[in-house]
């Protein structure tokens, strides 16, 4: 359950749980969180909770809402974000999303919107995600034995180290290294990057930095071999051709091959080297 | 007619790096041009039970329905209400059969499970699907989710509330609003596509979609779509190495040549010496 903190001063004031759809914050006393200070507006932002995400909205106040020092009219809510409404300060906490209360069980359910128009059933609830951000309103579903309809318990977090991980490169002996290559601003963990240089033919010199997590070397329909970035290192597939890239002067199989520091690849009569540089 | 030759399909399913059982069940069967994939959900094997009795019944049904109605002697148009109307109908039974078995066993109670199909035939594909498993198509080197979420997220991108980006960090991913099984009757959603040579079908559960980015699986289906297994394993490999949270369930099916409908007399006596 998503809470609150009201701090001034840094002193704690007052804790809220965010129980309700809907949880108010401003000066006037029918707000769920009051905060009985002339820089607060009667009406002054709002906390709308669908399950287990908080969205906070400013509702217009005069002297705005900052979330982590930015103001915002409509902001997601995230674990540990700090709001700031004059000098009053919100911590918002949602344990859930930090992912270390192993009680805490992700369950999969199924929302169920009434499809016809007809009357709710007793124990029907609606998921009413309307488009007008104040209105949205959602209520878990339950079946008429008064059991939750569906429930697939996910354990909170992600396993601490791969149990394949028995062969660490250099670059992934700090363990898991970011893998969501994706993920934009996150830098990876690993300070160092595989590179392949070219060492024959008319490209002999370039460099290849191995920044995604396949690389396709070869040429289509002729020979064809994937490097891919995994947590444990670098590791070289043939895809398809008939000749196999060849790795130290050993042909690869059919199993994905890791590469190790200066390892030698020939392929479709290239020669190249693998090797480990450091991140700038 | 044989749809062998025109398909060629890959799969891969495995239960991950945190769940102990594997709810997802698969089964493709390139003869009749069909691929199913189901997520089972509920407690303790509930949950295989239903995807797995999704899988088999309608892989049993269409099997048996698909060379007996001859969707080709008919017009286009005519031939697609009835594709679409075979998937509503194996839909619309196993969603009654896996209803009644929770209903009548106390250990299944309230199982459930999510569903896509995807039926190929005349240079076409019927996807029918149900909750948030996925069907992604790969077409000129770009990946393009071709079916929509039945789920809490997707509705709340739909309205404007979240943004893609924000829809990762949300904590109710596990959200669906559509399941098979759960209730007595089931909609499913049912589109027609166009299928080109050259084009790579995914179906995937969300262990996958989850886990691993959309421009990472469109990477990996463009460096190996020459190797469908390979790809296919790889796309597991990469939602185990970013966590694996979920069971990872995919099927690739790439269109090798065209498959258009042989509608003359002559044709349908030919293919019976192919």
């Amino acid at each position: 359950m998503a809470k609150l903190i009201l701090t001034l001063d840094g002193v704690v004031l007052k804790e809220f749980a965010l129980t309700k759809e809907r949880t108010t914050i401003g000066r006037k006393a029918h707000n769920d969180v009051q905060i009985d200070n002339l820089a607060v507006s009667g009406e002054h932002a709002a906390i709308v909770t669908i399950l287990n995400d908080s969205f906070l909205e400013d509702l217009g106040s005069t002297n705005g809402t900052l979330v982590n020092g930015q103001p915002i009219k409509k902001h997601f809510l995230q674990n540990g974000d700090l709001v700031e409404i004059g000098k009053y300060k919100v911590k918002y906490v949602n344990e859930q999303g930090a992912g270390t209360s192993a009680a805490d069980f992700e369950k999969t359910m199924v929302l169920r919107a009434p499809q016809r128009p007809a009357e709710p059933r007793v124990g029907d609830t609606q998921t009413g995600v309307k488009t007008d951000f104040r209105s949205t309103q959602v209520d878990t579903q339950f079946n008429n034995t008064g059991q939750q309809a569906i429930s697939r318990p996910i354990p909170p977090q992600a396993p601490t180290t791969p149990p394949m991980a028995t062969n660490p490169a250099p670059a992934a002996g700090a363990g898991p290294m970011t893998t969501l290559t994706t993920a934009p601003g996150v830098p990876p963990a690993a300070a160092m990057q595989g590179v392949i240089q070219i060492l024959s033919g008319p490209n002999a010199g370039r460099e290849l930095p191995l920044v995604k997590a396949l690389t396709t070397l070869g040429k289509p329909g002729v020979q064809v071999a994937v490097i891919t970035k995994r947590p444990q290192g670098y590791f070289i597939t043939h895809v398809e051709g008939a000749t196999v890239p060849v790795v130290n002067g050993q042909p690869l199989n059919a199993q994905a091959h890791i590469l190790n520091d200066h390892d030698i690849v020939e392929l479709a009569g290239v020669k190249m080297e693998f090797f480990y540089k450091p991140v700038a | 007619m044989n749809l062998a030759k025109a398909l060629e399909i890959a799969s891969a399913t495995h239960t991950g790096m945190v769940r102990s059982h594997n709810e997802d069940a698969i089964a493709a069967d390139g003869g009749v041009g069909l691929a199913v994939l189901a997520d089972g959900m509920g407690g303790y094997n509930a949950g295989e039970v239903a995807s797995g009795i999704a899988v088999a019944l309608i892989t049993s049904e269409m099997r048996q329905a698909i060379p007996k109605t001859n969707l080709h002697a008919l017009s286009q148009e005519e031939g697609d209400l009835q594709a679409v109307r075979m998937l509503k109908g194996v839909v619309t039974k196993t969603n009654t059969s896996i209803f009644e078995s929770a209903n009548s066993q106390p250990q299944y109670a309230g199982m459930g499970t999510t569903l896509v199909v995807a039926l190929f035939r005349d240079n076409r594909v019927s996807v029918a699907h149900i909750g948030d498993s996925r069907l992604y198509r790969m077409r000129n080197e770009r990946l393009d989710q071709v079916t929509r979420d039945h789920s809490l997220l997707q509705e709340q991108i739909d309205s404007g509330m979240l943004s893609k980006e924000a829809a990762r960090r949300s904590q109710n991913k596990n959200l669906v609003t559509r399941a098979l099984g759960i209730e007595p009757e089931v909609e499913p959603e049912i589109h027609t596509y166009d299928a080109q040579p050259g084009d790579i079908y995914l179906l995937c559960s969300d262990g996958l979609n989850d886990m691993v980015e959309d421009e990472d699986i469109e990477l990996t289906l463009n460096a190996m779509g020459s190797n469908l297994p390979l790809a296919a394993n790889q796309l597991v490999q990469m939602a185990n190495d970013n966590g694996g949270r979920d069971n990872i369930s995919v099927i690739l099916v790439k269109i090798v040549r065209d498959f258009p409908a042989t509608d003359t007399w002559l044709s349908r006596v030919l293919s019976w010496f192919k």
